[in-house]
């Protein structure tokens, strides 16, 4: 936890220093450049890592009946048994995180009355569930809403997403409901890895960088915008210089600026090496993608050894001689009888 | 590789969405200058212009407040003079092109303030 902080305040402060000290063609040009490549490429290398990877067979984990007789009502979406339903399956797992939601908990409660003595509790949780959706939903409308520094000009769409995000009307700039969200999402996700002792046990640099990189992320946009505002006019025309490969030389944009960059960079950079590549890793989840069809389609392993027979005629041709001395009927007789 | 077809879209989907700040750009216009063209007779805002440039939103909403529920319409400035709060009468006396002021910076940053739900646009008085 400690570490993945520092880390991300040295990134930080690299940055910060970065920019006083003059690094722009490294800080503005080299870093989100080649931070955007590594992503793509990453992410395509894992996509083909994993498809190389073969599925010999369907795993049927199910959330309801699966498909049986005529009079058994089959649970479409939660345990399909073709194409449609997999996509269904897919389309909310993916826009509602359906299996995060059958999310539960387990207490033990130390002085039942029934048992005289401690007893597991299993229940319902939906808080993880309703966080990881709200952090979501806010990164993508933030994502989005950073398409008015990349388009001239802003298309409607993205006006129509601002006024939604800022539909509150509170301060002046109008405050995004999604920023908020979306920090207040990262500090639930964050604070339940340190308040859960078993979370906490399990907890690796590798949760808590990616939070603490988010965090940095939103609290330096946060900050970019309502306090130490940044010249938007001035970035858009750094940004749009970026995006059609001549970038021109951003001197004088605010260092937070250039903190902020980079910690999105290092996200893109550190993203294909991590965890958060299960934004492409849900579309190959066999649970997910595979229809429950175990009993009705033949899957054959591709790594077995090609098939050996031994035909009854091979047999004969091998054991005649001595078939024939223990007087088993043959089909063909030993030669010279 | 294994379901070939789905991956290759599932790949091509990541690289043209992933991409998208690099080519949408290129469906509009460029963007190189804002182009604002401030007011010729006056060479000082309110108030210092690198002040103006990024906080007038907040000067303007202080102002709103002011003098529409704090009743005090006299605004010092840094360097002591004192101004009438009025977006009509202080602010659009000079800033009264709002086609080559105010729209041109908040057209393309894609902020569009409240201010003209209740004022008039000062282009519209002219037409």
């Amino acid at each position: 936890m400690l570490s993945s902080l520092l880390l991300v305040l040295l990134i930080g402060a690299a940055a910060w220093a970065g920019a006083q000290a003059g690094f722009y063609l490294l800080l503005g040009a080299v870093l989100p450049y080649s931070a955007v490549l590594v992503f793509i490429a990453g992410l395509v290398r894992r996509m083909i890592y994993w498809a190389g990877s073969p599925v010999p067979f369907t795993i049927p984990v199910t959330g309801g009946q699966e498909e049986s007789l005529g009079f058994i009502r089959q649970a479409k979406t939660d345990c399909p048994s073709g194409a449609s339903g997999v996509w269904a399956r897919m389309f909310f797992e993916v826009a509602f995180f359906r299996s995060l939601f059958r999310n539960t908990s387990a207490e033990i409660q130390e002085d039942c009355l029934l048992t005289k003595g401690p007893r597991s509790i299993y229940s319902s949780s939906k808080w993880l569930w309703a966080f990881a959706l709200l952090f979501h939903y806010s990164i993508l409308l933030v994502f989005l809403r950073h398409f008015r520094f990349f388009m001239e000009p802003t298309p409607s769409c993205i006006r129509f997403l601002e006024s939604l995000d800022g539909i509150m009307e509170l301060g002046s700039p109008r405050f995004f409901l999604s920023a908020g969200l979306m920090l207040a999402a990262l500090f639930f996700l964050l604070g339940r890895r340190f308040f859960n002792e078993r979370l906490r046990y399990i907890s690796l640099p590798g949760d808590y960088f990616p939070l603490l990189l988010l965090i940095g992320i939103a609290g330096t946009g946060i900050c970019l915008r309502y306090f130490d505002k940044a010249d938007t006019t001035a970035i858009k025309v750094f940004i749009m210089s970026l995006t059609h490969f001549a970038p021109v030389s951003p001197q004088g944009l605010s260092p937070l600026f250039f903190t902020h960059l980079a910690l999105v960079c290092a996200l893109l950079l550190y993203f294909p090496f991590s965890k958060l590549t299960h934004m492409v890793g849900i579309f190959f989840s066999p649970t997910r993608n595979a229809p429950n069809n175990s009993r009705r389609v033949r899957r054959v392993n591709p790594w077995n050894p090609p098939d050996q027979y031994f035909t009854y005629a091979e047999y004969e041709d091998l054991y005649r001689e001595a078939m024939a001395e223990a007087g088993l009927p043959l089909e063909k007789q030993p030669d010279g009888t | 590789m294994y379901n070939a077809r789905p991956v290759l879209a599932g790949i091509a989907i990541v690289a043209v969405l992933f991409s998208a700040p690099f080519w949408v750009g290129r469906l509009g216009r460029d963007y190189k200058d804002a182009g604002i063209v401030p007011p010729k007779d006056e060479k000082n805002c309110i108030e210092d212009t690198e002040l103006m440039r990024s906080r007038h939103m907040q000067l303007l909403n202080e102002w709103r407040d002011e003098a529409l529920r704090g009743e005090n319409r006299s605004y010092t400035a840094a360097d002591g003079r004192i101004w009438t709060v009025s977006l009509q009468n202080t602010c659009l006396s000079c800033h009264a092109n709002y086609r080559e002021f105010c729209e041109r910076c908040h057209e393309a940053s894609s902020v569009y303030p409240y201010c003209w739900t209740c004022h008039v646009i000062p282009v519209e008085i002219k037409k």
